[in-house]
């Protein structure tokens, strides 16, 4: 009698057991679902908002033409838009065949050993390093110590140290993710690891690459703060495209002139409280939203259609 | 032989030239590292402020200068106070939500996870931190004066929402790694022996994902310590004690950025801007240094 009644109530409390457990599963899983959707919620609002604010400045006639008139509350911003992609253009420039280099180095040459350990972890201190220590620095070597001043070049150069890590990370990772057999394929062949590495490999790496060239340059797109004691908070008043006189202060073209990213625009005259200078800084960072969700979009495509184009072939 | 002379001198020619572009980069963050530290060490030496004073005083006025010495107020705990409060607010507000986030999109759903989830979160990360700011500035700022009735609705509490916003997907997209990395085996395990989805989830798999998560948060809250403009835009830039977590406050950060332009180089009150800048790095370096003792750690414990 005493062994059945506690048989029922072990079986009662296992009962109980699994009915809780099923209970705290099910509440988890709502909490979860209701997590993530608070996610969403803020991306898809963010943007949203954003939007809402900005798009009709944007369309208005004018604001992607026109410079910028009394101190950047008024007119339009062409000259930030132009600087900004003048600068990301440099920035490139100098970054990607640096890294390129650096991550085949790191791959390719020396896979393991004392060289590659300072290496990347020297790349992985730059990676975290707050980007006003590397705009401080930009300023204190290039723009004083070089005598560069607040320059296009200043600024692409501190963009090229915020932008290397990242670049390096994700060219070594395309590298990585070529299969071994085709590295040893090319050395059995006989080729060298230099015409291994320019011919199969970086080929074989090209979307990879492509899509990750792509993403940074919508990070280095909006960064700022390295590029306020670096490049300047104004871009010249008048700007003339079709000069090419690079040493003019006035030239598009010139490296040595200052130049204001549409970022720093944005900082500079967040704080103006005529409602024209509003229009201006939610056009702006409407703008550059945009631009930078183009970048996302055109690495993607860039890295599909450049994959489609090597199996094909 | 002659046709191999070439190709011998094509691989050194590569491995030169590759060669250069790391040892460009490493000497580069050498010398970043030489001169900040030198620049903010000679605070202490050159111009003879007290480092201890420094560290524990809490009057900042670089405009401030003391007719005596020729030295400006520089007691930066403030700063350091609020630097520290900002990031700790922010990964305390984050952390739940960017951990939960990424369960649901590993465990719970991970077809959605992959299709939806993820590309929505990365579009976060590529919204650049002035547009943040601005949205901190109009919106969250807003907010904390109409529910909080304070004069101006800036403080540390905005500063550390608008934080945990900007460093949610960097946590949210490493920890799902870290979730997908958990072997699949182990899930099995567990379920085999009866226990429900959460169960599983709470017991196996973070335990077992938990060096890379920490490592997440780490590397999310070295984002919110070197983050400048988005909080400058929220904060209030007051130099002082803060009072409250409504009272206008300023950062390491964002001190930097309203004073670096202004004082001359070579000028005492340069030289102490440099010294908060080696600050700066410094705590970079130190959450380096975590990530790696607990990577080696998790190594170990995996044998």
């Amino acid at each position: 009698m005493a062994d059945i009644s506690q048989a029922a109530s072990a079986q009662m409390g296992d009962m109980r057991i699994i009915r809780r457990s099923r209970r705290a599963d099910r509440f988890a899983t709502v909490a979860l679902a209701a997590i993530a959707g608070l996610v969403m919620l803020i991306v898809v609002s963010m943007v949203a908002y954003i939007l809402y604010e900005g798009l009709s400045t944007l369309f208005t006639p004018g604001f992607l033409t026109q410079p910028s008139r009394s101190n950047g509350a008024a007119g339009g911003v062409a000259y930030q838009l132009f600087d900004s992609f003048y600068l990301l253009l440099i920035t490139l420039i100098i970054s990607v065949p640096v890294s390129l280099g650096a991550a085949v180095f790191l791959t390719e040459y020396a896979p393991d050993g004392p060289i590659t350990s300072i290496a990347s972890t020297a790349i992985e201190t730059l990676s975290s390093l707050p980007s006003i220590v590397v705009g401080m620095f930009g300023f204190l070597v290039f723009s004083v110590n070089f005598g560069w001043k607040y320059s296009i070049i200043s600024g692409a150069v501190a963009l090229t140290m915020f932008n290397i890590p990242i670049l390096v990370r994700v060219i070594q990772q395309a590298l990585d993710d070529v299969p071994q057999h085709q590295r040893d394929a090319c050395l059995a062949m006989g080729l060298t690891r230099w015409e291994a590495t320019v011919h199969v490999l970086i080929p074989a790496a090209m979307p990879a690459i492509v899509t990750g060239v792509v993403l940074s340059a919508g990070r280095v797109f909006g960064e700022a703060a390295a590029l306020l004691f670096t490049s300047g908070m104004s871009s010249p008043v008048r700007l003339n495209f079709l000069s090419l006189n690079f040493s003019s202060p006035t030239c598009a073209w010139n490296i040595f002139r200052p130049g204001e990213s549409l970022a720093v625009h944005i900082y500079k005259i967040y704080g103006e409280g005529s409602p024209e200078a509003q229009h201006i800084v939610w056009g702006t960072a409407a703008l550059l939203m945009i631009c930078v969700l183009l970048f996302n979009v055109a690495s993607r495509l860039a890295g599909k259609a450049l994959a489609k184009r090597m199996t094909a072939e | 032989m002659a046709k191999h002379m070439p190709k011998r001198n094509l691989e050194r020619v590569g491995q030169g030239v590759t060669g250069a572009c790391v040892a460009l980069v490493t000497l580069l963050v050498l010398a970043l590292i030489v001169m900040v530290a030198q620049k903010g060490i000679s605070t202490f030496v050159k111009d003879g402020v007290d480092a201890v004073g420094f560290f524990t005083g809490t009057d900042w006025s670089l405009a401030n200068v003391d007719e005596a010495t020729g030295l400006p107020q520089t007691g930066a705990l403030p700063l350091i106070i609020t630097s520290f409060a900002v990031t700790l607010l922010s990964t305390a507000i984050a952390l739940p939500i960017a951990i939960g986030s990424a369960i649901f999109a590993v465990e719970i759903a991970p077809a959605f996870g992959k299709r939806v989830f993820q590309p929505m979160v990365e579009l976060l990360v590529g919204i650049p931190s002035v547009v943040f700011g601005l949205i901190g500035f109009h919106v969250v700022v807003a907010a904390c004066k109409a529910v909080f009735g304070t004069q101006t609705g800036m403080g540390i509490l905005p500063g550390a929402i608008v934080l945990s916003v900007m460093i949610l997907p960097t946590v949210t997209t490493l920890s799902m790694d870290a979730l997908r990395a958990v072997p699949d085996g182990y899930r099995q395990g567990s379920l085999a022996l009866g226990y429900t989805r959460w169960q599983t989830i709470w017991h196996v798999v973070l335990k077992s994902a938990l060096p890379s998560l920490m490592t997440a948060v780490i590397l999310g809250m070295t984002r919110a310590f070197g983050e400048t403009l988005a909080v400058r835009m929220v904060i209030g830039g007051a130099e002082v004690m803060p009072a409250s977590l409504l009272s206008p406050a300023s950062t390491i950060t964002t001190t930097l950025t309203t004073s670096m332009a202004i004082y001359a180089d070579g000028s005492v009150q340069k030289d102490v801007l440099w010294s908060l800048g080696l600050l700066l790095m410094g705590m970079s370096l130190i959450f380096i240094l975590i990530i790696h003792l607990i990577g080696k750690k998790g190594a170990n414990a995996r044998g």
